[in-house]
């Protein structure tokens, strides 16, 4: 709680930085509009207040953005096209549904390779260099791939996004596999328990913070995926449809009301983590 | 001498070669068609017969890259310092630079396109972005890590603030520095490439990938994306050995020379 005055400090400061750019941003727009009115008798208030309130500004005032987001979220029926509901929506599902596929097969990557010598030699290189790529160019690709085999709508972004989120959390969960003290190993190993035992025993449990730590940094790539996913192949609908469709149009309000949603679900996603996290951390004995 | 040190690459190598032959294989014997997946072998064709494109393409992209990595590095390091004296705009900026980075920084990339036009500066933007708050983050962790007793010697020598700033808590903070240019390459391919799949000249991997795929030549796509991978490997491995130069010192390398 002591840094929430910090905190605040700095999101007013944003606030007003953003207010002076809007201003300043979209003064020349306006002043074009109010000459093209055949306006010229305009207050320095009047531009002012005219470049806040502009239909498609350079960059949208925070209220501007606030009320779009009212608008599209609240005052529209979930059901309708427009509203940010139904795509946040489509973009949930195929978050979750990527993150739980490319979750589990991260998780069992990494026990696969841990337990198994050969495996990891071999391909754990690959894995470490597969961080270098960037993999993200592959989305549409695999988009197209898909719909080859008639795998279209909601699926192929899933996809995508458990293709992203896999490789962070494999990278985490090696990494929290061999986290135990040596100490403790060998103690296992005095008792004579089995690799099972000393896997389910030790390393699983001693594995838990890197767990959390590498399923945070999963659910934001897949949320990116299935954004840029949803770029690619943007008649589906999604909250990556919505930043292209605002962008062919020059809808600018649209696309910052798309962006703050995006935001939202992956502050809530990560969060709701960490939450779960700390509670199960503090369980365990992690935290004090 | 050479065989131990060449040892460890073995497996690797053989298991990628493997991955490769079996891909091969499995394109060849079951007839997989063109469009879904090309063999290894019709890709590497493709790449080398189509090499100025890909040069022409990955310059473009480069531009955008390079531009926001030093801009965003360099920015997030400079923030990072300038905040450092004052622990009220530490606590306020670090959650909400811990913040940003779980955000999809990627979908700014139409707004980027409308304020900086479809060339590479609009890329840049979104790559300045992206690398900034990893820098800002790591470079502040890395300014507190100097130790209390090598701070207590400073303090002993009179030195001042911007002394113990040059000549110890920089240096303490190097590895943490090095670690965010390193997070940095990879997020500055992503940010260039997929800014440019929301419109960018005739030219650029991200428009020759997404329009390839329009074309259905997935082989083209392809070999943009082993330019893509060769390029962030590269970029990656140039800032490690840049690294390795600079922070001999730091004990992840001093162990291995042990």
């Amino acid at each position: 709680m002591k840094s929430a005055l910090p905190i605040a400090t700095v999101v007013l400061a944003i606030l007003a930085v953003w207010y002076v750019a809007a201003a300043l941003l979209n003064a020349p727009l306006q002043r074009d509009q109010f000459a093209n009115a055949g306006r010229t008798d305009y207050s320095t208030q009047d531009l002012i207040a005219g470049s806040l309130n502009m239909e498609r500004p350079k960059l949208p005032a925070p209220h501007q953005i606030v009320s779009e987001l009212y608008k599209l979220v609240f005052a529209t029926a979930p059901t309708s096209k427009r509203s940010l509901v139904y795509h946040g929506w489509i973009t949930l599902q195929e978050t979750l549904i990527g993150f739980i596929a490319g979750g589990a097969l991260g998780v069992a990557l990494a026990v696969m390779i841990v337990s198994v010598g050969w495996l990891e030699r071999s391909m754990m290189p690959w894995i470490v260099a597969s961080q270098t790529i960037p993999i993200i160019a592959l989305a549409p690709m695999i988009v197209v791939i898909l719909s080859q085999f008639n795998i279209t709508g909601i699926a192929p972004k899933a996809a995508i996004a458990a293709y992203l989120c896999f490789f962070p959390i494999t990278v985490g969960m090696v990494k929290g596999f061999r986290s135990p003290d040596p100490l403790h190993l060998d103690l296992m190993r005095t008792y004579s328990a089995t690799r099972a035992q000393t896997f389910l025993k030790l390393r699983a449990p001693a594995s838990a913070p890197f767990f959390f730590a590498s399923m945070k940094v999963g659910a934001a790539a897949a949320l990116v995926g299935a954004i840029v996913a949803e770029v690619t192949k943007s008649e589906d609908g999604g909250i990556g449809a919505r930043l292209l469709a605002g962008s062919y149009y020059g809808q600018t309000v649209q696309i910052w009301a798309a962006l703050f949603v995006g935001a939202a679900m992956s502050a809530v996603l990560v969060g709701l983590i960490g939450f779960a996290g700390q509670a199960v951390e503090r369980r365990m004995g992690f935290l004090r | 001498m050479i065989a131990r040190r060449l040892g460890p690459l073995v497996p690797p190598i053989v298991f990628g070669a493997a991955v490769l032959a079996l891909w091969e294989a499995v394109v060849r014997i079951g007839g997989v068609p063109q469009v879904i997946l090309p063999a290894p072998t019709a890709i590497m064709a493709r790449f080398f017969s189509s090499l100025p494109t890909l040069w022409v393409d990955l310059v473009q992209t480069m531009k955008g890259v390079l531009a926001g990595y030093t801009i965003g590095s360099a920015a997030g390091l400079g923030v990072a310092i300038l905040i450092d004296r004052s622990q009220f705009l530490q606590r306020g900026l670090l959650p909400i630079g811990n913040f940003v980075s779980a955000l999809p920084i990627v979908g700014i990339a139409p707004i980027m396109v409308m304020w900086f036009g479809f060339d590479w500066p609009s890329k840049a933007a979104v790559v300045v972005v992206m690398t900034f708050f990893p820098m800002l983050v790591n470079t502040v962790a890395g300014l507190e890590s100097a130790g209390a007793m090598e701070r207590d010697l400073m303090n002993t020598y009179a030195a001042d603030y911007w002394q113990t700033l040059l000549s110890l808590r920089l240096p303490a903070a190097l590895p943490f520095i090095f670690n965010a240019l390193k997070i940095n390459t990879t997020l500055a391919m992503i940010g260039a490439i997929v800014a440019e799949f929301f419109g960018t000249p005739i030219v650029g991997m991200g428009f020759r990938i997404s329009t390839e795929v329009g074309h259905l030549s997935i082989d083209m796509v392809w070999a943009t994306i082993v330019v893509a991978a060769l390029t962030g490997s590269l970029f990656y491995a140039l800032v490690a050995g840049v690294e390795r130069r600079v922070t001999f010192w730091h004990a992840s390398y001093r162990a291995k020379e042990a």
